[in-house]
C-alpha cells in the first residue's frame, strides 16, 4: 500500500514540481522499505532466535551449558547427544527411547488425521446429500462438540475411557480426540458449494450414492482433503494434555508427552541434561515443522479456509 | 441443503454412525457426567457420592485460590491477545508492503505455528532459567532480577511471553491473508485521496481488517484459555506451588491431583458456559462476516 508507485500516482498531476516529486517518493520508498525490512528482520529474529539457540545448545555437553548458559555455535556433541536421545532406552522402566516416542507420535498424528478426515467426510456427506429422519438432531449433536474443547471435560472423559478399558492404547489416544466436529463442519461447507448439476448428471448415468461419493465427490475435494490432513496431522502430533492423562505406560508415550517426563527428571538433577532435553524438543518439533514448511501453500489455504 | 438428494434410510445412518458414536461416547457422555458430578461430593476412598446441590459451585467461586487463579487468567489472556495480535498485525503489514522477499519472510515467520505448546514451554524454561537463561541476563542488564519459578509475577511474565510468542505466527498468517484480500483498486483510490500511509492504514485498511481481527480475537481467547495448558504445565515443571495457574490448569490440578471431583467438575461446567457464550458470539459474527466478505 504506501509503496512508492501510489505516492507517485498521487503526485502525477503536478508537473510543475516534477523534480521534487520524483525525488521525494524515491526517498520515502527507501525509508519505508528500510523500516519494513527492519521490522521483519526483527520478527525473524524474534521467532527464530529461541529455536536456533535451542538447537545449537543441544550440540554442547551439559557441563558447558551449565557453566556458560545457552550457547550459540557448534558444540561438536551433536552425534552423541542425538544418538543417546534416539536410541538409548531411558525412563523408569527402561522401555522407551526417542525413536519409539517418534513412532508413537507418528501413529498418533497419522491416525488422528486419517480418522478425522474419513469420519468427517462420511458424516458431512450424510448431512448434505440425504434427507432422513433425525438429520437435524444429528447435525446439532455433532456441532455441539464445537462448543466444548476437551480441556473443560478432561476428568469425565478420562473416566469414560478408563471404564472402556482403553487406557494405554492407541485407540484411547486417538478416537476421543476425533469427537470434535471441526472437520465435519468444513466438509459440510465444501459439499454445499458443489454444483447440484453434478449429482443430477451422475444419477442420470446411474451412479448410486456410494459411486457418487467415491468417484466424484472425493476426487473433487482432493486439495481440501490434503489441506485438512496436514492441519490435523500437526494438531494430532502436538497433542499434550490427553496423552499425558491417557498413557502411563512409557511404551505408549508420544514425544510431546515425553517432554513432561524430561522435566520431572530435571527437578532432582544436579546438572540436568540440558542438551538431551533440547535435543528431544528439536526432534519433537521437526516433523510438524517440516510438513508445514514443505506444504506451506496448502497449509495456509486450509487454515484460512477452514477457520472461516 | 441440496435440492437433489438421495433417498433411503440405511445409507445416511450408516454414514453418520461413526461420527455419532464417537460424539455420544466421548463427548455427550463425559459432558453430562461433568454436569452430574458437579452436584455431588465424591468420597475418593469409598466411592460414595453425596448430593450437595450448588455447593460445589459456591465453594469453587468463593475460594481464594480460585479467585486468584481467575484474576491471573484474566491478565494472562488479555496480555497474550494484546501481544500476539499486535506483533502478528505489525509483521503482516510490513510483509504485505515489502516488494521483494515476501515469500521467505512469510515462511520464516509462520513455521513456529507447528511447534507444540509444551515444546515451546521447554525452550521457555531454558531461556528463563536462573543458571543458563540468556533472557535472565538480558533483563538483569536493565536491573530486573527475574526469578522464574520462585516469584509469582516473574513466572507469570515468562509464561505469558512464551504463550504469546507461540501464537504470533497464527495471527500473522490470518492478518496477511486478510490484507492480501483487500482489492488493489481500493488502496489505489485511498492513496490518491490521502498521502499519509499511517492515516490510510487506520482509516481504510484497518476497518477492512475488522472482521479478521474480531475472528482472531475469539480464537486467541480460546487459545489463551485452553491450549496454553502445555506451556503452563511444562514451565511449572508439574510443581505449581505458589506459582500462577490458569483456570483450565486448576480444573486439572483439583481433579487429578486433589481428587476433588465435584469441585473440579463445577469449575469445568463454569468454563463450559463461558466457552459456549464465546462460541455463540463467534457464530453470530460469522454470519456478519459472510455478509461483508
Amino acid at each position: 500500500m504506501p509503496d512508492a508507485s501510489f505516492d507517485a500516482a498521487a503526485d502525477a498531476p503536478s508537473p510543475a514540481a516534477k523534480g521534487a516529486a520524483r525525488r521525494a517518493p524515491a526517498l520515502r520508498l527507501r525509508w519505508s522499505s528500510v523500516f519494513n525490512h527492519g521490522v521483519l528482520i526483527f520478527g525473524v529474529f524474534l521467532m527464530m532466535g529461541p529455536v536456533v539457540i535451542a538447537f545449537t545448545s543441544s550440540t554442547f555437553d551439559p557441563i558447558a551449558i551449565h557453566r556458560d548458559g545457552l550457547k550459540l555455535g557448534w558444540g561438536g556433541e551433536f552425534l552423541s547427544t542425538y544418538d543417546t536421545v534416539l536410541f538409548e532406552k531411558s525412563g523408569f522402566t527402561k522401555e522407551v527411547n526417542g525413536l519409539l516416542m517418534l513412532f508413537n507420535s507418528m501413529v498418533m498424528g497419522l491416525g488422528f488425521a486419517i480418522g478425522k478426515v474419513v469420519v468427517s467426510i462420511l458424516a458431512a456427506y450424510a448431512i448434505v446429500y440425504f434427507r432422513f429422519r433425525g438429520a437435524t438432531v444429528c447435525f446439532w449433536v455433532i456441532f455441539s462438540t464445537l462448543l466444548l474443547p476437551l480441556e473443560v471435560r478432561i476428568l469425565p472423559s478420562y473416566e469414560v475411557v478408563q471404564s472402556l478399558g482403553l487406557l494405554n492404547t492407541y485407540t484411547g489416544l486417538i478416537v476421543p480426540l476425533i469427537a470434535s466436529a471441526t472437520g465435519t463442519f468444513f466438509f459440510r461447507q465444501f459439499f454445499k458449494s458443489v454444483p447440484e448439476e453434478l449429482l443430477e448428471a451422475a444419477r442420470i448415468d446411474g451412479a448410486n450414492w456410494w459411486r457418487f461419493l467415491v468417484d466424484i465427490l472425493v476426487p473433487l475435494s482432493r486439495t481440501m482433503i490434503a489441506a485438512i490432513f496436514i492441519i490435523m496431522f500437526v494438531v494430532g502430533w502436538n497433542q499434550y494434555l490427553w496423552p499425558t492423562l491417557m498413557t502411563t505406560e512409557e511404551g505408549y508415550f508420544t514425544i510431546v508427552r515425553g517432554i513432561k517426563q524430561i522435566m520431572q527428571v530435571w527437578i532432582g538433577a544436579n546438572i540436568p541434561a540440558y542438551n538431551e532435553a533440547l535435543a528431544l524438543a528439536v526432534l519433537a518439533m521437526l516433523p510438524p515443522v517440516l510438513i508445514v514448511v514443505i506444504f506451506q501453500r496448502m497449509f495456509i489455504k486450509g487454515l484460512v479456509e477452514t477457520e472461516k | 441443503m441440496k435440492k437433489v438428494q438421495f433417498s433411503g434410510i440405511a445409507p445416511p445412518l450408516l454414514l453418520i454412525a461413526p461420527q455419532m458414536a464417537i460424539v455420544v461416547i466421548f463427548f455427550l457422555w463425559p459432558a453430562a457426567e461433568a454436569v452430574r458430578t458437579s452436584f455431588f461430593i465424591q468420597d475418593p476412598f469409598f466411592g460414595r457420592a453425596v448430593f450437595v446441590g450448588f455447593d460445589n459451585y459456591v465453594n469453587a467461586v468463593t475460594r481464594s485460590d480460585y479467585l486468584r487463579s481467575a484474576a491471573f487468567t484474566g491478565v494472562f489472556v488479555t496480555a497474550i491477545c494484546a501481544i500476539s495480535l499486535g506483533f502478528g498485525l505489525l509483521f503482516a503489514v510490513c510483509a504485505d508492503e515489502v516488494l521483494r522477499g515476501e515469500g521467505p519472510y512469510k515462511t520464516l515467520l509462520m513455521w513456529v505455528y507447528a511447534i507444540a505448546p509444551p515444546v515451546a514451554g521447554l525452550i521457555g524454561v531454558m531461556l528463563f532459567d536462573q543458571h543458563i537463561g540468556p533472557l535472565v541476563d538480558f533483563f538483569a542488564f536493565f536491573g530486573w532480577e527475574l526469578q522464574t519459578g520462585v516469584d509469582y509475577w516473574d513466572t507469570a511474565f515468562a509464561m505469558t511471553v512464551v504463550a504469546a510468542w507461540k501464537q504470533i505466527p497464527y495471527n500473522f498468517i490470518f492478518f496477511l491473508s486478510g490484507l492480501q484480500g483487500i482489492p488493489r483498486s481500493l488502496r489505489e483510490a485511498a492513496a490518491i485521496d490521502c498521502r499519509s500511509p499511517a492515516r490510510r492504514f487506520w482509516t481504510v485498511v484497518f476497518p477492512l481488517l475488522a472482521p479478521t481481527s474480531f475472528f482472531l480475537l475469539v480464537i486467541n481467547i480460546t487459545y489463551a484459555f485452553f491450549e496454553t495448558f502445555g506451556v503452563i504445565d511444562v514451565m511449572l515443571k508439574g510443581e505449581p506451588g505458589n506459582n500462577p495457574v490458569s483456570l483450565v490448569y486448576k480444573v486439572y490440578l483439583d481433579g487429578f491431583r486433589g481428587q476433588d471431583l465435584g469441585g473440579s467438575s463445577a469449575q469445568s461446567v463454569i468454563l463450559m458456559v463461558g466457552v459456549m457464550l464465546l462460541t455463540v458470539v463467534q457464530f453470530r459474527f460469522i454470519e456478519r462476516r459472510v455478509h461483508y466478505a
